[in-house]
């Protein structure tokens, strides 16, 4: 069992993960280590690849080189690598790490509560009604228990991503993965989306979050992770980002940003 | 009137095209909605291959007149040393050549699904059949619902050529009974009318699927 290491609290290992779309490299090396209970921010420019690096850690995207581990069992590959895991190890490791779209991505045939359920039910085979149970407890953690009947395509987009936020808790992941999850909505709904996630993070949730809200970034996350072109850049607390950053493109960006918001 | 009240006469005959015209209806849209479901995901799935034979026989089943796969599989099978009734021949026609249709009708809807249903299905750990079924099956039927109303009415008008092999559906039943008494007007027009009953029928049956699909629709 030398592929599968068990390094106590650790909920994801990304090891010089890469990344190519035809001759255009996406992702360049990436390592990136998640402790239980952590909040980390993908900051950096549109295109650096945060969102890719997202889509590579549940397989949607296959990483060309590298390694990546959830709670110490390699993820896709089985055998060191030489060998693709089969759908069935995939579907069972998928199931432990929640992702929230940018689009919410909701299946629009489901209502509000089937949709919180499906997956627990289907793919993790768990008990219907105690899956009820603790689907109402998540809506009414997002606010939207009077909801529960809707169906997704009568609710607003901040109570859609609040939807994807329960569905994805519901199977009780690992590890949660956000991509973009406001940058869809008009600003009036961002707020509302923004404190449920914030309230996650207080309950040290363990979460990846995409996000262009550096206001947000600076008061929830644990750390911050600023990519350029396909490569971590810096590393570091939100304080030493925000007010010293490191790099030269990390100072530009947060730059930019500023001019952005004054 | 007195064609008419031949026809009355008859009723039991009129009666028995009607039931069959409709059981054919019936299991030839099931099924070929169906087996049209099973082969789109081969459509558009990764295995070159298998898509390549599916699009092949959907291809072939676009560009060959009904009438003659009928007459293909009424009077060509046999030849193979494969005999089937009229009715089997006819219902297999039907199911076979709509199947065609009704899977490239799906691809279609599936090709204009948002495609993060598919995706969030996907990260979710569904995979295959339960990716189809719980996922993509719903929001593909409710996309492809106006064009699959269309197909059902092309089922029913395909049903009336099964007369050439002798099926016992409206169009042969009233056949039948015109050129005994010789009226054909009074047939015909009795035949037609009962087509547009089943038409409107058909219609009110969709319209109440479209109630289910205005909440779902993707």
């Amino acid at each position: 069992m030398h592929e599968n290491f068990q390094t106590s609290d650790m909920v994801l290992q990304i090891n010089g993960i890469s990344k190519k779309f035809d001759e255009k490299t996406v992702l360049h090396d990436v390592s990136l280590q998640v402790k239980k209970g952590e909040t980390i921010c993908l900051l950096g420019p549109s295109g650096c690849g945060k969102s890719t690096l997202l889509r590579c850690i549940n397989w949607l995207e296959t990483p060309d080189a590298g390694s990546i581990h959830v709670t110490g069992v390699r993820m896709g590959v089985r055998d060191n690598g030489v060998v693709k895991m089969n759908d069935q190890d995939l579907s069972q490791m998928r199931a432990r790490i929640g992702m929230v779209f940018q689009s919410f991505a909701l299946w629009p045939h489901l209502s509000v509560l089937d949709n919180v359920m499906l997956s627990p039910i289907h793919v993790q085979k768990r008990d219907k009604k105690t899956v009820r149970e603790e689907a109402m407890l998540l809506l009414q953690k997002v606010g939207l228990q009077d909801h529960f009947a809707q169906f997704p395509a009568k609710l607003s987009g901040g109570q859609k991503q609040r939807v994807g936020i329960a569905r994805a808790l519901a199977m009780k992941p690992e590890v949660l993965l956000l991509d973009e999850p406001t940058s869809a909505l008009d600003p009036m709904l961002v707020g509302e989306v923004l404190s449920v996630i914030q309230s996650l993070a207080q309950e040290q949730v363990t979460m990846v979050i995409v996000t262009h809200e550096m206001q947000f970034a600076k008061q929830v996350s644990t750390r911050v992770v600023f990519m350029d072109q396909g490569h971590v850049v810096e590393t570091a607390t939100p304080d030493q980002f925000f007010s010293h950053p490191a790099t030269e493109k990390a100072q530009k960006f947060l730059t930019r940003f500023h001019g952005l918001n004054h | 009137m007195h064609d008419f009240l031949i026809i009355w006469a008859h009723i039991d005959l009129v009666f028995t095209g009607l039931i069959n015209t409709l059981i054919l209806i019936v299991l030839a849209g099931v099924m070929s909605i169906l087996l049209g479901l099973i082969l789109t995901p081969l459509l558009v799935g990764s295995n070159k291959a298998l898509a390549t034979m599916v699009q092949c026989y959907v291809d072939a089943m676009r560009c060959v007149p009904f009438l003659l796969f009928v007459y293909l599989i009424y009077f060509g099978l046999p030849t193979l040393g494969l005999r089937l009734s009229s009715w089997t021949a006819g219902a297999l026609a039907l199911v076979l050549y709509n199947t065609a249709y009704m899977a490239e009708l799906l691809r279609g809807a599936w090709l204009e699904l948002p495609p993060s249903i598919l995706e969030s299905g996907r990260s979710f750990g569904f995979t295959g059949w339960g990716l189809l079924r719980h996922i993509m099956v719903t929001p593909m039927l409710i996309r492809a619902l106006p064009m699959i109303g269309n197909q059902l009415i092309q089922i029913l008008k395909d049903s009336a050529f099964l007369t050439v092999i002798a099926v016992k559906e409206l169009t042969h039943e009233l056949n039948g009974i015109q050129s005994t008494y010789f009226i054909p007007f009074a047939a015909f027009l009795t035949a037609l009318i009962l087509y547009w009953i089943i038409c409107i029928l058909m219609e009110m049956v969709m319209g109440s699927f479209e109630q289910f699909a205005v909440l779902r629709r993707p």
